[in-house]
């Protein structure tokens, strides 16, 4: 082992301060009874309980919610479905752009795709709502779970879609009993993803929500315009608990199952 | 006894369970297959043999039916099998990477087929238990494909392609993956349960000793052709072609041109070397170009010039390649060409008579030369 030198020391105070300082400050501020959010006026869980009162902040929860499971089930669907052409199709005629043409959003910058979502849906006069920022959300996140499917995929071994084939199934069986559940660790992480990214996008859904529907960023943004609310500080304090626990929990999970993989294969060897 | 023998390609009765028929497959410009026609019976262990892409294991997969012939007709117990797709075919494949699935376990791997089938419940459950004592795995039912030894999941993969009693199964490098002293050992387990199962046999490989070892006949293949198809010991005695002369087993091939003298051929090979003579079945115009391959077993080595045989040739101990129970002797010709002499290793190699550079005679009999035209 190696000593932890003053320098070393240093270095990985500052470093963890500049990454988590602003969001301890968030947290702790979240418990103050004062109404002003620069000064500590000792500890309350008020906020808390006045967020649960308001039914801007609710419903604007339950939008995020029911737009982050949608578009990110249906970017599963659609880019596990581009991964498997663009892997299994082999050559064919425009595969370069297609591909391409699929990885671009990945780059594209988001108000330019905001904007021209925008422009579309007023074009053919559709009523910007949930279902719009539903729309917007898959479009760009199918691309992010397509290129995680397809780098799952690339290492997939075609033999064992052959061997189920050979061994009685149609091609839909085969998908179903043999591909889907060895590639699924890669399409859950794929939806995880699309899941988040939709979570916390804030410059896509401004361009494409309407009246009639807000999620919890523009919510958040656009009452913070008005002046920072203790309310606001216990909203992100619940946001990132849940999302600390998301990711603990999956690499927990992860390390276990790889963990207990190693002993196994480990126990296997000998005779 | 000639009556136990198994040879129904011999028996213009026996009716092929397969027949290629003037099979060509193209893939693109490239020519995989070039029409070509065989024929192989019911309990046979066909072996295809041959270098990577000649197109061995494109034969093996149009049986399988992931390709599909572009000229010619392939048929099973005498029905075309283009039109019916891989899941409906009679056909099982062993898969070189043994292609197991992860998720299931050693028991449902082998289940996976017969469920399938729409077999019932007991059914399948006789029938896993019948294949995993068979292949001795009942310890290993309940664990994953990745917590069993490299042996143990080639025997799952051939279970699990055997579950379903195949007409025919197919062995694509089955023994690739395995270390030299398991393989051997699986390989008369593989001959085992083909004889205890009756199945049909078609192995691709490219270990020629494999082929040999398991193969009631073997096909060694080159350039999308089939060069020669008969039994391993017919294979390595009389080959037809210097191909297959070269490619099975080591041997010295001299060049040279025949000239008919009593039962056999004498053979002028180079100036100033003496005349060889061979008995070989084999008719060549006097004076023909042909070749002459000689099994490195059936020379002899020895210090002075044997009196009683007609092929005998002088040179020097070039190099020694001592493989532990045989050593192979390179000895070069005053003329040049290198000619090989294997011995058994019946002493102790400290008292071995020949050493680098030492002057000996090589000799073999009348009969042990194979005589080839061309």
């Amino acid at each position: 082992m190696k000593r932890l030198t003053w320098f070393n020391a240093t270095s990985l105070t500052l470093g963890f301060a500049f990454l988590y300082l602003p969001m301890v400050i968030l947290v702790v501020y979240s418990f103050n009874r004062s109404e002003l959010v620069t000064v500590w006026a000792g500890f309350s869980t008020k906020w808390y309980g006045e967020l649960l009162q308001d039914e801007a902040f609710l419903d604007a929860a339950w939008v995020t919610l029911q737009v982050a499971v949608v578009s990110s089930t249906v970017a599963t669907v659609l880019g596990t479905m581009a991964a498997l052409v663009m892997i299994r199709a082999g050559r064919f005629w425009g595969r370069t752009l297609f591909s391409g043409m699929i990885y671009a959003p990945l780059v594209m910058p988001e108000v330019i795709t905001g904007l021209s979502l925008l422009l579309l849906f007023i074009g053919i006069g559709l009523d910007r709502g949930v279902f719009t920022i539903i729309l917007a959300h898959t479009t760009f996140s199918m691309c992010y779970v397509s290129v995680v499917v397809s780098s799952r995929l690339v290492s997939f071994d075609r033999s064992l879609e052959e061997a189920a084939l050979d061994l009685g199934c149609s091609h839909a069986q085969a998908f179903r009993l043999v591909t889907l559940p060895i590639i699924a660790p890669a399409v859950i992480s794929g939806w995880l993803l699309a899941f988040t990214l939709s979570l916390d996008d804030l410059v896509i859904a401004s361009f494409t929500a309407g009246p009639s529907a807000t999620t919890l960023p523009i919510k958040i943004w656009s009452s913070i315009r008005l002046g920072v609310s203790p309310e606001i500080n216990a909203l992100s304090t619940i946001l990132i608990a849940i999302v600390a626990i998301g990711v603990i929990s999956a690499s927990l999970v992860t390390k276990r199952a790889s963990l207990r993989r190693e002993a196994e294969e480990r126990a296997a060897e000998q005779p | 006894m000639s009556e136990t023998r198994f040879e129904p390609w011999n028996d213009p009765q026996a009716q092929p369970l397969i027949q290629f028929q003037n099979v060509t497959k193209r893939f693109g410009e490239f020519t995989a297959i070039d029409d070509q026609t065989i024929d192989i019976y019911e309990r046979e262990f066909f072996a295809l043999l041959g270098p990577s892409g000649c197109g061995k294991t494109t034969m093996m997969r149009m049986l399988a039916g992931f390709e599909a012939p572009t000229e010619g007709r392939i048929l099973l117990a005498g029905q075309d099998i283009a039109p019916i797709p891989p899941n409906k075919r009679a056909v099982n494949m062993m898969f070189q990477s043994y292609a197991l699935f992860p998720h299931l376990s050693v028991w449902d791997n082998i289940a996976f087929g017969l469920r399938r089938d729409g077999m019932a419940r007991d059914g399948i459950a006789a029938r896993v238990e019948e294949m995993l004592k068979l292949t001795r795995l009942e310890k290993f039912a309940r664990r994953k494909p990745h917590q069993i030894s490299g042996g143990q999941r080639q025997r799952v993969a051939l279970a699990r392609s055997l579950a379903k009693a195949p007409k025919l199964l197919l062995l694509d490098e089955p023994l690739g993956a395995l270390d030299a002293k398991l393989r051997q050992d699986t390989q008369f387990e593989l001959m085992d349960i083909q004889e205890k199962t009756g199945t049909t046999f078609v192995i691709v490989t490219h270990d020629q000793e494999e082929a040999m070892t398991v193969a009631s006949r073997v096909a060694v293949m080159d350039h999308g052709r089939i060069i020669q198809a008969d039994t391993p010991d017919r294979i390595y005695e009389t080959p037809t072609s210097v191909y297959v002369a070269d490619f099975i087993g080591d041997v010295t091939i001299l060049e040279g041109t025949a000239r008919r003298a009593g039962a056999g051929y004498e053979i002028t090979f180079a100036e100033g070397q003496p005349t060889l003579y061979s008995e070989y079945d084999v008719a060549l115009a006097d004076g023909a170009p042909c070749h002459l391959a000689i099994r490195p077993e059936k020379v002899s080595i020895s210090a002075e010039k044997p009196a009683d045989r007609r092929n005998a040739l002088s040179g020097k101990v070039l190099d020694i390649a001592y493989l532990g129970n045989i050593s192979t002797y390179h000895v070069a010709l005053p003329s040049g060409q290198v000619v090989k002499a294997q011995t058994a290793n019946t002493q102790r190699l400290s008292r071995r008579s020949f050493t680098w550079e030492d002057p000996v005679w090589l000799s073999w009999t009348d009969t042990a030369a194979v005589l080839l035209e061309g």
